[in-house]
């Protein structure tokens, strides 16, 4: 079967592997992380036709010939994307094992909603854990980008 | 050396192999590989052992420590790691300021023990206290030692020269020389004396490597390769302790290339693929032994009735026996505090690979000199033939001191000869790391007629001894640790026992303070001399708007203060009680913390609110479910951490105390939060909960808002 990762087409064999387990160990596209392996913790969220999905959850088969997006296909020509920007200046983590996935659900929150309510930033990133805390200025960072400004 | 704390560092290797291989290697049809090996009990027995606490000197020479490449950028050399708590940036805002370079001209290369001089490992937060003035040390000889250089260089006085911007300068004749081309890349050998330290700027640096982190290029434990690496998985039981009583592994699947690899006690399988592994170990069938033990609800009379050894008195003061007959008021308290897990995001990974030279394993470790000496121990190696390395890890909260995952990797790599991956799943992470300890604390506290306290009688059950001693003043005093055995695999977290013991320290206090009817702020301030905890109970209540507002059904304002590791916290909160689910919610927090001097506001107060934002979890909802040594909880489904509905709005003032030393700041802003909430719903409720989690369900009715 074929998918395409970052813009690139690329074939897979085993439709019920994991699409996590696909990108990290054959694609060699480690951004994105294992954290529950259950859809609980977004680590290993990735944008299937901009849409977030929980990677670990996934099997291949289920997206055969679709967009996927990872951390690695976000920058573009060497500039960050605005919420990769955007993380960097509010200093938005502490360990960054849930960055990828949090940037990855923010992109696709400000692709549906550019200015979303902080109530509905907290409930669309609700299933995205970050362990060490760094929920405030994950939405400030969130909330930087969707105000246009970028202050830290 | 730090002193050692119960639950540091407590865990033991769990695995010992046979030195002398005597692998019997059968070939499956498909290529797939048995390797057997007859278990060995003494052997397995004998590891246990090993790995325990071993210092070294750090060493004076200042090459140890650090590099001047001939392009002038500076490589450090720390045993520390980075789990998060911005260490990497601290070391070297340390190592920049001393040296009088930017940031971005040092390299930190840390925890590699082929690298960096010896380190007991990240814990304990004691890198900022010894490892920062270590690095500054360092910085001012070579600093000393280039102006040297640069003064024989032009024949001047080296009292004349100054060193900035990378460069020794001669403001005299306006002559200047890069360091680069003063060392020409060779070492500076000079042995580190007293030098003359700075304190640190107070600049908020931001995080070093954090490009590397929003692209996902930082390569984390788990994200290492190796050219011909497979992917292992271990066969579990589902009690940590439950011993292998048979196996059978003639189901294994003969496609896949996986290896089925058993030794002692071990099996495991490795193969191309993490799916190829798990297919061939389910074809494993295995036979466990799990030892009956006490389930969750059971587990605090069981402290009491197994004691590990002989009670320690941490303070014995006055006359406690005889002062409750003084007393005006006597408050007397049952505390238990649950089992929690630190769910480091990244969970335990490792990769091993098995040299000619010996063996090279990286992995997330907050101790990697310790992994290394498990690792030797397990193999019968010299420590020098292993080489670890801890690349900036999905953090660790005091979860990661041990070395089991790497143990597994290299096993399964020495009997593959190929480089293995073993990466935990969250369930693994779940039952066989290991745990913050539960406890039973009891206690006893009066005051006399004038409102002070009198006297005080704690004793904690198997919970540890951090943060055991008062603040405040109290002129009787018994305080008692007793260890006890534990059901679950106990160890280091976050802030250790200081958690539990304030829980209930300042729990109690707020309960004193009500019988004698008194403010719980006032109450505090008059029996409290310590000018430090003063300062931040102060600062925090002030933020707060502390008494501006009363506390009312479904409504309630708490606060607590204490101190640990030479750091102060304050936090006061406001907490909310939905009437229908009787569910808590913190609405606000202020939090006041003072750690010395500061190294870095913007990542000190990070550290601060991710602390809360993690003690919340500890405060509300998380604990493990056991029925014996099996967690009947252990998947993210079914614990529950704080998440983004749990964000209070927060408010932080970190007190700058630029006249002192630094203190370490990753653990004490946890362990007030628990008693502030707690407190909180005593004022809204009239009741003093007295269990952590303290609502995992949501309050009971009873204590529901109308
Ligand atoms: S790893 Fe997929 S949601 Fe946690
Ligand atoms: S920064 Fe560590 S889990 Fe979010």
């Amino acid at each position: 079967m074929k998918l395409r990762v970052n813009g690139k087409d690329v074939s897979a064999q085993d439709p019920d592997r994991s699409v996590l387990e696909f990108l990290r160990d054959d694609l060699g596209l480690t951004g994105t992380k294992y954290g529950c392996g259950e859809g609980q913790c977004g680590a290993c969220t990735v944008l299937v036709d901009r849409s977030p999905v929980r990677s670990c959850i996934t099997p291949l088969g289920a997206v055969a010939d679709r967009e996927i997006t990872t951390i690695e296909g976000l920058e573009s020509d060497g500039q960050l994307h605005p919420v990769q920007q955007a993380f960097l200046d509010a200093g938005a983590m502490q360990c960054g094992y849930c960055t990828a996935g949090m940037i990855l659900s923010c992109v696709s929150l400000l692709d549906r909603h550019p200015h979303p309510g902080e109530e509905e930033a907290r409930r669309a990133l609700n299933g995205n854990v970050c362990r060490c805390g760094a929920y405030p200025r994950i939405l400030q960072a969130l909330r930087s980008v969707s105000t246009g400004g970028r202050h830290a | 050396m730090p002193e050692r704390e119960r639950y540091e560092l407590l865990e033991k290797p769990a695995y010992h192999f046979e030195t002398e291989r005597r692998d019997v290697l059968k070939l499956f049809a498909g290529g797939g590989l048995l390797v057997l090996i007859p278990h060995s009990a003494a052997a397995q027995e004998s590891g246990r052992a090993r790995g325990a606490w071993r210092g070294e000197p750090l060493p004076d020479a200042v090459e140890a420590w650090l590099h001047i490449g001939p392009d002038g950028r500076v490589t450090a050399f720390t045993g520390k790691v980075e789990v998060g708590q911005n260490s990497r940036t601290a070391l070297t805002q340390a190592v920049a300021e001393e040296l009088r370079v930017a940031p971005g001209q040092v390299e930190m290369v840390m925890g590699d023990t082929a690298r960096t001089p010896f380190d007991m490992g990240t814990f304990g937060s004691r890198t900022t206290p010894t490892m920062a003035p270590r690095m500054r040390a360092a910085g001012v000889a070579a600093r000393q030692a280039l102006i040297e250089l640069a003064a024989q260089h032009w024949g001047v006085n080296p009292a004349t020269l100054e060193a900035a911007d990378g460069c020794v300068r001669d403001p005299k004749s306006g002559r200047s020389a890069a360091y680069g081309e003063l060392t020409h890349g060779k070492a500076i050998t000079r042995t580190i004396g007293k030098e003359q330290v700075s304190r640190p700027r107070s600049e908020s640096v931001p995080k070093v490597n954090a490009r590397d982190i929003v692209t996902g290029a930082h390569r984390y434990p788990s994200d290492i390769m190796r050219p011909g690496m497979l992917y292992g998985k271990v066969l579990r039981p589902r009690a940590w302790d439950a011993d292998l009583v048979s196996v059978d592994v003639s189901a294994a699947p003969k496609t896949g290339g996986a290896t089925i690899v058993r030794d002692g006690k071990f099996v495991g399988a490795a193969a191309p693929s993490v799916s190829a592994a798990a297919r061939a170990l389910a074809s494993v069938k295995a036979d466990w032994n799990t030892p009956a033990g006490p389930s969750n609800s059971e587990v605090f009379d069981y402290f009491k009735r197994n004691p590990a050894g002989p009670a320690e008195d941490a303070v014995r003061s006055g006359d406690v026996a005889s002062a409750w007959q003084q007393a005006a008021h006597t408050v007397e308290g049952h505390y238990t505090v649950a089992y929690i897990a630190h769910v480091p995001l990244e969970p335990r990974a490792a990769v091993a690979e098995w040299t000619p030279n010996g063996l090279t394993v990286w992995t997330g470790t907050q101790r990697p000199f310790g992994v290394r000496e498990e690792l030797a121990g397990a193999f019968g190696l010299d420590v020098k033939k292993v080489h670890v390395l801890m690349p900036d890890c999905g953090s660790g909260y005091g979860g990661k001191h041990t070395g089991e995952c790497a143990i597994e990797a290299a096993r399964l790599a020495k009997a593959t000869n190929r480089p293995v991956k073993v990466v935990w799943t969250r369930e693994e992470e779940f039952r066989f790391a290991y745990l913050r300890p539960a406890g039973l604390i009891e206690v006893r506290g009066a005051t006399s007629s004038d409102g002070k306290l009198l006297a005080w009688e704690f004793h904690n059950y198997n919970s540890g001894p951090s943060g055991l001693a008062t603040p405040y003043e109290i002129p009787h005093q018994l305080i008692a640790f007793h260890p006890t055995r534990s059901p679950l695999r106990q160890g280091s977290y976050r802030g250790l026992a200081a958690t539990a013991n304030h829980f209930v320290r300042e729990s109690h206090i707020d309960d004193i303070a009500a019988a004698s009817g008194v403010d719980p702020l006032e109450f505090r301030l008059r029996n409290l001399k310590e000018p430090r905890v003063r300062a931040v109970l102060e600062q925090a209540t002030e933020r707060f708007g502390w008494g501006r507002e009363k506390s009312g059904p479904g409504r309630g304002f708490g606060l607590a203060c204490g101190m640990e590791k030479g750091s102060f916290v304050a936090n006061c909160v406001e907490i909310a009680i939905d009437p229908g689910s009787g569910k808590v919610r913190v609405r606000r927090v202020s939090t006041a913390f003072e750690c010395g001097a500061i190294v870095n506001p913007d990542h000190l107060k990070n550290q601060v609110e991710g602390a809360v934002m993690m003690g919340i979890g500890g405060a509300l909802f998380e604990a493990i479910e056991f029925e014996g040594s099996r967690i009947t909880n252990p998947a993210l489904s079914r614990y529950r951490v704080p998440r983004f509905a749990d964000l209070p709005e927060l408010s932080t003032v970190l007190v700058n105390r630029r006249d002192l030393d630094s203190a370490g700041a990753g653990e004490t802003p946890i362990v007030t939060i628990a008693p502030a909430i707690r407190n909180a719903i005593l004022a809204a409720t009239g009741k003093g909960l007295r269990a952590l989690p303290l609502a995992p369900a949501g309050l009971s009715g009873a204590n529901r808002p109308a």
